[in-house]
This record gives C-alpha cells, structure tokens and sequence, in this order.
C-alpha cells in the first residue's frame, strides 16, 4: 500500500484526469439479510488482473444499523489540525451525534498513516433546503475548500472504505469481513496516468449514491460542463464522479424513475427509436433532447447502489458494450450479483462449505440496465427491450 | 472624380493567347463586368474593370485566357499597403461609404485553425463509423430543464409522463444553411438550396426576403427571417415554416440594416418583397418596434401566438462584444434557438468599413455565451446556432465542441454551387447566376446540378463529422457538444485558450 496522498493527488498531477482499467464487483441480499463483506472482497480479488495496485475500494449498506436514520460521514484527514477544522465546521451546521476512528490495521513500519473517521450526523433543520441538499452542499464544500481532508461518503446507514493498494490489502487494512451489509460494491483498479490517491479510488459516492465504474467517458466535459449549471462541483477530475452527480441529479434532484433515468444515460439509437411505437418514440426522443447532456459515452461498465427510498442495485454497460459486465442469481434466489467478469461467480462457487450455486448467470445487453431491489428482487434483467413490461402513459399533448 | 492621374491600378490582368484564341467571342458574352470585347480583330480585354470572377476562363473553348495578378508594381510599403491605397483612391473619388460583399477578407488569424481534436489511443477505444452506428441527428427548439413523471416507488412499472415539450424540429445533421435571401441571391440559388435541404433534411435560412409561393413547399425545412424591414412578412410567411428567425444583427454588418438596391428589385423580388418595383430595400438599423429586451420579448411572444406555438422562435444577433449577456436576455425572453454570426460572417452587400472592423470571432463568441448560459442554468433549454464562417467541417466539428447545437453555413454553399468569391455581390451581375437578379445571368445556375453540389458538400461533411466523433469514441455529436476537454490550443496566444476553456497542447 501506498502510505501518502491520502486527501488529495500530488501537486504535479492535480490538473490531471485519472484514466484506468479496472475491476467492479457488486452484491445485493433481496431479503434484506446483512452478510460480511467477505464475499464481495472475494468477488473482486479473484480479478487481479485489472488491478496493479494502485487503488482499490468498497462500499456496504446497512453497514450502521444502530445509526441508521444518521448521515454516516466517513473521512480521510491528513493531520489531526485538518480533522478538528472539519469537526469544528460540521458542529456548525448541525449535530455529531457520534465520531470516532474508523479501525485499521496500521502495519507497524508506517509513520504517517491516514486518519480514517466517521461521524454519524443531523444537520440543522433550516426552512430553504432539504438535509440532504445541506449535506451535499457541506461535502462539496469540505472536498473543494479543507486541505487535508477528503469525505469518502456521506450517506445513512453505509459506508465507503478506499485507498491506494491491492483490493486484498485495503480490505484487510479496513478489516472489511467484520462489517455486515444487504448491499456491496467493490472496486479495483488499474490507473494509466497518476500513481493514485487515496480519496480518488473508488466508489464515489454523495448521500446514498455510490457508483463504482470501469472504463473512460468520452462526453467527459459534456457531462461535467452540464452539471456544473446544476450547482455540482467535478473537483475530482476523474469520470466516475460525474457518473454519480448524474444519477444524484436525475434521480433524487429530478426524480425520475430508475428505468428512465438509466435510459437517459444510456439511450436507444434513433434508429431503433424510429422502429418502436409512436408513444415510445414521443418518450424516448424527448428524454434523448431533454437529457442530450447527460448521455454517456465512451466504453462504461458501472455498479450503482441507491439507499434511498428503497435500496436498489443498478448495474449498466455502455450502449455498445465496450467494457464487461456479468450479471448472476443464486440459487436460492436471495441474492443478484454483478461483476466485470464471471470468475467472480466461479470463486463463490469454490466455497463448496455451504454448497453455493447460482441459478442463473447472464450476460446483460449493451445500454440495458439491471435492476434489483431489496423486497422485490430482479426488476430489470438487462436483457429487456426499452420499455418493455412497462405500463407507459402520456399526459401531455404536444407532439414532437 | 476619376481622371488619368487618379485611375486606380487594376488588381488583375486578363492575358489572352491569341494563337490559341478562335475569335468565337463566347467570352464577351460571358463576360458580365464589360472587360471583355471583340474589336473587329482580336478579343481585347478592359482590365481596370475585371473581377476575376473566372467566367470567361471557364468558358473559353480554346482556354485561350488566363487572369493573372497586374505585376505592374507599386511602391511597397508595409503600413499603407495597396488595399488601404485602393480605398483611399475610391473614396477620394467617389466620396461615399464603399460597399463590399462576402465577409471580412483582412487577414486575421483563424481561431479554429488554432484547435486541434482529440483522439482515442488504447485506454477506451475509437469507434469505426462504417462498422458502427453514429448519430448525427439533432433537435432544434427549446427542451425542458428536466422531464417530469407520475409513478408510484412501489409499482416502478407504472409511469406517465407529465412534461408538456415545445416544438422540437428533428435534423439529421448538425447543420443549417445560413439565412440569404431572394434578392441578394436568385431564384435558382435559393431553389437550389431548398431542394437539397428537404433532402437532407436539414434547415436553410429564408433570409429577410421573404418566401416566393414557389418555395411554400420547401417550408418545413425553412427558418423564416423577422428582420427590421419586415419585408415579405405576411401570415402565410410566418405559417409555411419550420421556425422563425428573429434577425437582430448579421455578422457582416453588425447593428446595420439591409441594404438591396432597387436595381435588384424585378418583379419577382417586388412580389416576394412586397416592394414596389425598383425601389431600395433598406431595412433599418434597429427594429422600430424593438429598443429593448422587453420590447423583443414582446415579439417573441406574438410571434407564438401568430404560428400557435407550433414552431420554434428564435433571435439571430452578431457576435459583439457583449454578445454573452445579451444572449441570456434572449434566453429570458423566451426565444427557443439564438444565432450568433460571427464577425468573418458574409453578406451579399454592407458598408466595407462595418464588415472589416465590427464584431468578434465567431469561436470566442460561442465560448462566451455557452459559458454564460450555463451559469444562468439556461444552456441546455436552448439550441445555440453558430456561424460567420464555418469554412469547412473542421470548423463545423470545432464549432460544436465550444459548445454550439447547430452551425449556420453560407459561403461554402455558395462556392459548392460555383461562386469564385470575387466579393462582388453587391452589384448584381454575378456571371455564375448566383449573387445577381438578372435573367440571362440567372439561366447559368442549373438548379439540379447546383442541389446535388450541395447535397454532395454536407453529406461529405457528415461523413467527416462521423470520422471525428469516432476517432474520439464518440457515437453521438450531442457528446461532442461543449465537450472542450476534446479540444486543445496551439495558437499563439495563450489568453485565448483561457477564453475559450481549452487547454494548450501538450497539457
């Protein structure tokens, strides 16, 4: 692991994208059942050949029951001068109803390892915005504005565990198999132009949002120069993060629906619009005119989690599938898993102990998402037409 | 007052061979600027009045003729060059305003000429667009800031959609022929530039000329033009297109009018005009009906209530230097598409000293008002239209990277369709048939063969387009759009880069 650069890159690749290749795994019990983050830490291990090293993380939900209607902020310090500076602007604006250390395993010979920390906390009710807008407002404020400190995540009830290593290393250093979740995310990778940063492995994450990504977007500053109109901040230069202002922006800001929203980021092509329905065609074109800025383009294998208001995992390719994504139910259909390739699946099939087996594995088509959410399990295969099993109606009148 | 002592030297020198040369006198025909006649022995040739519009090269049999540069020198000098002598001589002659034509010809440098594109090596891959689908369609008119839906958490399957949409006119490439009226070009140019438009299905200006009933049917792919003279302006105008241009300003010729002499106004530019016959066609310099923002917001506003919000409205201003903010207060008015025109934008006749020095390029103006729309979270609401010389699609590619939906484009049809940029446009005898409303002149313009030049130039573009986009793995132009972060600088003045948010090469 790589002991330095916690916060933020070194100065001389600050200005600088971070391009890599990269391993993502996710996991999601429908029943709700918490299990240890060991099984996705194997999932993502097994992929060592799309990672050298140089970052790798994790994200559980329902990780902090006992604090679950709290905003968990987890944080990256350099220093003890930057944690009281963060500290002392946070009871500002609201409540810390609990902070303590995030326990590590600090190998002896290291003299300056990162503070890991975590908060649980209520903002201050005001009467203009929501708290979840306040919360997203201090993150991009402590991000961009306190040198020396990083916020990993910030939603209720879960929790983002990153840094600069092999994904074994970071989740034995976080000590991950003792943490129980219903949902996981994991993520390893293999950067091409930076030696990494500990904040700016992934997943990124803003409230219950966290998306782990492999590949490189193309419409990079179309997207981000869109999302700046709307208030965010792309201060990580990395693609992942406006992968996660856009899918904060379209889901929680404009509340779309997941299927739609995952349409827009990933649309048909005009030539298969012209084929479908006119009422398909009518929604589809305007979604694409609508949200022209939010597409994503370029090769993009994602896992997204969503807590709020039902916890969801999302996984989606781009529309011509240039980066791998895998998707597979077990057996006793509890449990949907996706990853970037399926010997993740085979090295859960190893642990013959408890005789697991999937039911099904299967690969998504391009641009099609799939959905599972706790409570109702497979929405979306992956495999459906655009709207297909969807009971789709029009309000307006105007014809495009 | 032109005596022997103040002729002006003659820029260009025909040069007849006469052993080639068979005294069939085509030439002097051809010839629409008088240089050329037959003196009962040989061809001579007037050079004082030559253009060097090519026509007689063309269409000598023998390729009897060349037009060289007149070596006769003049003393040089770097300040006062011949082109600032040239317009020293004519105004002391003459004593008015000189007229000019096309756009701003000083040499300035070419910003888009200091751009270079992006491409994909190894870490994501390029897309090859004759494998792969790339898609250069897009909509034209106002979209809503977000869409919105009626569904229930539990049931995600049930969905309506709420959102009630402007109109959006559908294009399939990126591009819009800019507005040149009948009148400023003939009947067959503007024929011409319908036809290949509805079949290309993309747009053409109507220019502020108004619609011959004959181009009625071309009317679906036609912006028609609202500007200051309200000329041709009727129900029929406003109802027979696919959107309304409200023309404030025109890159040529910032905060100036048009400008068509009654020669050029026959009997069918009087129809379409509705003008009397001969009688100049000045527009004014502002509208007389608009002296402020709220004043356009007004006519904005009638205008959508005259086409029963069927169409998109838009606002076409020259790039100025305070384009950014203006363009928000149009954005706020309630346009659905702004026009920018730079200042290289041409023009079929405006004062030289106008089309020489006002305005600014086209590529910061782009820049400056992307920017500023988005600080105002107006941007993606509105189709930007750019053009004031979007040369080639180089120029198309880097346009729509700095952040323009759509670019307008004239010069280049003009020259697809035979034009020699000779920039004499103002005077009407165009001897291509192109710029001029005479009717023997205006026979030379085969119209089937000037729409498939057309045709042929933006579908080449396209193809050009579609090579870039998936050299940059792109699969989509609304990816490039504002995607700057594909463009880098190599100019030599790093204060652009910064204006334009590109970095410099290398970075």
């Amino acid at each position: 692991m790589k002991w330095k650069d916690y916060t933020c890159l070194p100065p001389q690749f600050r200005d600088q994208r971070v391009f890599d290749g990269c391993g993502i795994s996710g996991l999601l019990n429908v029943d709700g059942e918490r299990i240890s983050g060991q099984k996705v830490v194997d999932m993502l291990c097994i992929l060592s050949e799309r990672e050298n090293g140089l970052g790798a993380g994790y994200a559980g939900y329902g990780i902090y029951p006992k604090y679950k209607d709290y905003y968990a902020l987890h944080f990256l310090f350099d220093h003890q001068q930057c944690k009281d500076r963060v500290m002392e602007y946070l009871e500002r604006g609201g409540y810390i109803i609990h902070s303590e250390a995030i326990p590590t395993k600090i190998p002896a010979h290291v003299d300056f390892p990162p503070i890991t920390w975590r908060v649980f906390y209520e903002p201050r009710k005001m009467k203009s915005i929501s708290p979840n807008e306040e919360v997203v407002q201090m993150v991009m404020e402590i991000n961009s504005k306190f040198e020396g400190a990083f916020v990993m995540s910030s939603g209720k009830n879960m929790g983002v565990f990153k840094g600069n290593g092999w994904s074994h290393e970071i989740a034995e250093f976080y000590n991950l198999k003792e943490y129980k979740g219903y949902m996981w995310l994991a993520h390893s990778r293999f950067p091409t132009n930076t030696p990494g940063w500990w904040g700016g492995a992934h997943p990124f994450n803003l409230l219950g949002t966290s998306v782990v990504h492999n590949g490189e977007i193309t419409s990079y500053g179309t997207n981000m120069r869109y999302l700046e109109s709307f208030g965010y901040k792309c201060t990580l230069k990395t693609d992942t993060e406006v992968i996660a202002y856009l899918f904060d922006l379209l889901i929680r800001k404009h509340k779309i629906p997941l299927s739609i929203a995952t349409t827009a980021l990933a649309p048909p092509l005009f030539s298969e619009i012209e084929q479908m329905e006119h009422k398909y065609q009518y929604v589809l074109k305007n979604l694409r005119a609508t949200y022209r800025s939010a597409m994503l383009n370029g090769p993009f294998s994602i896992v997204v989690g969503i807590s709020d208001p039902i916890p969801t995992m999302i996984g989606l390719s781009d529309r011509k599938k240039l980066r791998p994504l895998v998707a597979g139910i077990s057996e006793d259909e509890n449990t949907i898993y996706l990853s970037s390739e399926e010997a993740s699946f085979r090295r859960l099939m190893l642990d013959s102990i408890n005789g697991f087996k999937f039911k099904e594995i299967w690969h998504p088509k391009s641009g099609t998402a799939v959905i599972a959410r706790v409570g109702d399990g497979l929405l979306k295969k992956g495999l459906e037409k655009p709207f297909e099993n969807v009971n789709l109606s029009i309000m307006g009148g105007a014809t495009i | 007052m032109s005596s022997l002592t103040h002729k002006i030297p003659s820029y260009f020198k025909v040069k007849i061979d006469q052993d080639l040369c068979k005294k069939c006198k085509r030439c002097t025909t051809h010839c629409s600027y008088g240089v050329l006649s037959f003196n009962g022995e040989k061809i001579v040739s007037d050079d004082d009045k030559c253009v060097a519009c090519n026509r007689c090269v063309a269409m000598c049999p023998g390729k009897a003729i060349r037009i060289i540069e007149n070596d006769s020198y003049l003393p040089p000098h770097g300040n006062y060059t011949r082109r600032i002598r040239n317009i020293i001589w004519r105004q002391s002659g003459d004593g008015g305003v000189l007229l000019s034509a096309t756009g701003n010809d000083r040499p300035i440098r070419v910003i888009f000429d200091d751009l270079l594109l992006d491409a994909c090596q190894v870490t994501n891959p390029s897309i090859d667009p004759l494998r792969e689908t790339i898609e250069t369609k897009i909509f034209f008119g106002r979209k809503p800031q977000k869409l919105e839906f009626n569904y229930n958490i539990e049931t995600p399957d049930d969905i309506s959609l709420k959102t009630d949409f402007s109109p959006n006119f559908e294009i399939d490439m990126p591009i819009m022929i800019g507005h040149m009226s009948l009148g400023s070009i003939s009947y067959n140019a503007v024929m011409a530039i319908y036809q290949a438009v509805k079949e290309l299905n993309i747009l053409a200006g109507s220019g502020e000329g108004g619609l011959h009933k004959d181009f009625y049917e071309y009317g679906p792919n036609i912006i028609t033009e609202i500007a200051s003279g309200r000329f041709g302006v009727d129900i029929n105008y406003l109802q027979n297109a696919a959107g309304i241009e409200i023309k404030i300003g025109q890159g040529a010729k910032p905060g100036h009018g048009g400008h068509l002499p009654g020669e050029k106004v026959n009997s069918l530019i009087s129809q379409t005009r509705m003008i009397p016959k001969g009688s100049d066609a000045l527009s004014p310099y502002p509208h007389h009906d608009i002296y402020s923002i709220e004043d356009l917001a007004q006519l904005i506003a009638a205008l959508k209530e005259a086409t029963r919000y069927k169409v998109p409205i838009g606002v076409k201003i020259a790039a100025v230097h305070n384009s950014a903010p203006i363009a928000v207060g149009i954005a706020r008015g309630g346009a659905d598409f702004i026009s920018i025109d730079g200042f290289r934008g041409g023009t079929g006749a405006a004062p030289r000293i106008i089309r020489d020095h006002a305005g600014i390029p086209i590529e910061l103006a782009i820049a400056a008002v992307d920017e500023r729309l988005r600080q105002e979270n107006l941007r993606d609401q509105i189709t930007l239209v750019a053009g004031g010389s979007v040369r080639y699609s180089a120029d198309l590619i880097k346009a729509i990277a700095l952040g323009a939906d759509v670019c307008m484009v004239g010069m280049p049809v003009l020259i697809a369709m035979g034009c020699r940029v000779c920039q004499q446009c103002f005077r009407g005898l165009c001897s291509w048939g192109i710029a001029t409303q005479q009717e023997y002149l205006v026979r030379r313009l085969d119209i089937d063969v000037a729409r498939n030049r057309i045709i042929n130039l933006f579908h080449s573009w396209n193809e050009e387009l579609k090579e870039v986009l998936g050299a940059m793995g792109i699969d989509s132009v609304e990816s490039l759009r504002s995607n700057r972060d594909r463009l880098r600088y190599i100019g030599p003045n790093p204060r652009i880069a910064e204006i334009l948010g590109v970095k410099h090469a290398g970075e």
